[in-house]
């Protein structure tokens, strides 16, 4: 009770310019930071809107039916055989197979990498891993996908049969590009953990290997998935990379190492040659609202993950 | 309830978020040549001065972004701007015909792409570009038939002994189906458009185009002729080899021109940067120094039907 009654005592001095100042201050800081969040949100939204218009004028102006779009296995747009046909079953399957395959392959190295560098060897290893694993995320996808082109993709014609380019050199260089964000997740992840579970398993009599195996990979499990889906979402987005090494012929392969799509790369592919309000034009679109929707299922995934990991 | 809300509340505030980062790119273009046209409405028609905005196919491109260098250090035109913009026939046809943009640069007729909008369009040919079926230095074949062309492309012939060449599977190294390049070369080439068969490659650009072509064995693609050199094996057409003479006599079918559109009769600092481009300096100096064809040179003409007419 005393303290409420001193309060203003103690402010009433303060009062006069300074307050006016701060007050102010406030007031400004608190506009402008919802000014901000105000047009982020505006901006949000009409994206949002704008691929939607363009994305369901396909069903609803050009007549395309759902099922068709998205199990249709013939992508014609051009009407090379007759009608227009808009199946994108091959790009969905190109992008999951895709962003599965390099999140197969990613995640036991990153995995191996965080714990290298949180439990294994926490001095040097750190300090090694750390600048690489950034460098990693800093290199932009053309890169990769140039990399991929003149090095995995002629790797992979001698080795296996086949023309090198397709599903698998797409998952090859994805899975270096997803590495960074499955890393830097997982080591957070395994930095977080309470002293205190290591302690006591050691205190147990337990080895490195079994406290690792046992104890922190099972503590540690969400948050790592959550990092797989993060870098899966990151893999099923990526479109220049991919493109450059998957060949991009609109079918279902029927092997690893033959030509595939993913959507997209035909979204990049097609979008400059086609004339805008064109129904091709729309079932891009309608492609990028896919695109759109998936991300949002794999956030929906991550949160519900973390939302476990708290219990 | 209210356990619930905040999650799902900040789900989808995420989901928004990624939903941004994910599709940010794909505007900047659009956005980002809407407001380069905005400027052209202040020209001043008097003294020739103003912004020339150009947009559209990537295979014109070099030869505009290298013209309009000229253009505007010339001293009577530099108070004039021009900007040269790629992002493919579509998008060009598109933006010249919505207003957009000042000059559409397309490989196609207007007529192909868009329906009643190519009425308004008036074409300006500026340039020739030739193309030859290539492929990758093992096959062992020099010289293919329109017909034999056409089984390879629709997938009746798999393998390169069934056209006279080594026991090797064929690979087709396509253009994307809506690309100016490939309706030019299934349009003259082949006679009949084709789907894109399971198994082929399909790559935006002539320089992958390239690179897939000399290193995968067995590979076959086409290219304009401004890309070939021996990493390559040039194929004749119907016996018929791939030069600048063959085509401009006309005994060489595969060309098509490189189109500037303009929507009605151009400005008059639009029509200075035409007549620039089609001025004697630059047709016989940058047009063959980057590889294309003057129109000029040719002796036959074609309209956006096909048919030839010397």
């Amino acid at each position: 009770m005393k303290t409420i009654d001193e309060r203003p005592v103690q402010v009433q001095p303060v009062r006069g310019t300074r307050w006016k100042k701060h007050h102010a201050e406030d007031v400004a800081g608190r506009s402008y930071t919802f000014i901000c969040a105000a047009l982020l949100i505006v901006i949000i939204l009409s994206i949002v809107y704008f691929v939607a218009s363009k994305g369901l004028a396909t069903f609803f102006r050009d007549g395309v039916s759902l099922g068709d779009f998205l199990f249709g296995t013939t992508w014609d747009p051009e009407g090379n055989n007759g009608e227009p046909m808009y199946g994108v079953l091959p790009f969905i399957f190109g992008s999951f197979a895709t962003s599965v395959l390099a999140a197969l392959i990613a995640s036991p190295l990153s995995i191996c990498a965080s714990l290298f560098m949180t439990e294994i060897v926490p001095g040097w290893g750190k300090k090694l891993l750390q600048p690489v694993i950034e460098l990693l995320a800093g290199i932009p996808s053309v890169v990769y996908g140039f990399i991929g082109l003149t090095v995995v993709v002629p790797f992979l014609r001698n080795v296996f049969p086949g023309q090198g380019i397709g599903i698998a050199a797409g998952a090859i260089v994805l899975s270096v590009m997803i590495l960074p964000t499955i890393t830097s997740v997982a080591a957070d992840a395994l930095a977080s953990l309470p002293r205190g579970l290591k302690e006591s398993s050691f205190a147990l009599g337990a080895t490195r290997w079994q406290t690792i195996s046992r104890v922190i990979l099972p503590t540690v499990l969400p948050s790592i998935l959550t990092g797989v889906v993060l870098g899966m979402a990151r893999a099923f987005g990526e479109a220049l990379a991919v493109q450059m090494v998957i060949g991009n012929a609109p079918h279902i392969p029927r092997s690893l190492f033959e030509s595939a799509s993913t959507l997209t790369s035909v979204i990049t592919l097609d979008m400059g040659n086609t004339v805008m309000g064109s129904a091709h034009s729309n079932a891009l679109w309608s492609m990028a609202l896919a695109l759109m929707f998936m991300t949002f299922v794999f956030v929906m995934i991550v949160r519900l993950l973390e939302r476990r990991h708290r219990i | 309830m209210i356990k619930m809300k905040k999650p799902l509340l900040m789900l989808c505030t995420l989901a928004l978020v990624i939903m941004l980062a994910a599709c940010g790119s794909k505007n900047t273009e659009d956005t980002s040549s809407a407001s380069g046209a905005a400027t052209d409405d202040k020209s001043t028609a008097t003294e020739l001065s103003g912004s020339i905005l150009a947009v559209g196919s990537t295979a014109l491109q070099p030869l505009v972004e290298q013209a309009a260098q000229k253009f505007m250090a010339e001293s009577q035109y530099s108070k004039i701007q021009v900007q040269v913009q790629g992002g493919g026939s579509g998008t060009g046809l598109t933006q010249v015909a919505g207003g957009q943009a000042d000059i559409g640069n397309s490989d196609v007729f207007a007529e192909e792409k868009l329906k009643d909008e190519a009425k308004d369009l008036v074409d300006h040919q500026v340039a020739v570009v030739a193309m030859a079926a290539v492929t990758n230095p093992d096959v062992g074949v020099d010289n293919l038939t329109k017909q034999q062309l056409v089984d390879i492309f629709t997938g009746k012939v798999t393998n390169w002994k069934e056209v006279g060449g080594k026991d090797e599977q064929i690979v087709i190294v396509n253009r994307p189906a809506s690309s100016g390049t490939r309706k030019t070369f299934e349009k003259y080439a082949l006679g009949t458009s084709t789907e894109d068969l399971k198994g082929s490659i399909q790559e935006e650009s002539s320089g992958t185009v390239k690179k897939i072509v000399s290193e995968s064995p067995g590979a076959i693609g086409y290219l304009a002729l401004s890309y070939l050199d021996d990493k390559v094996k040039v194929l004749k057409y119907e016996g018929v080899e791939a030069t600048v003479e063959n085509v401009t006599s006309g005994k060489y079918p595969v060309w098509a021109y490189e189109h500037m559109y303009t929507k009605g009769e151009p400005k008059p600092e639009v029509k200075a940067f035409l007549d620039y481009i089609a001025s004697d300096a630059i047709q016989n100096g940058d047009v063959v120094e980057l590889g294309y064809i003057p129109v000029s040179k040719m002796e036959v003409k074609r309209d956006a039907e096909g048919n030839i007419s010397k």
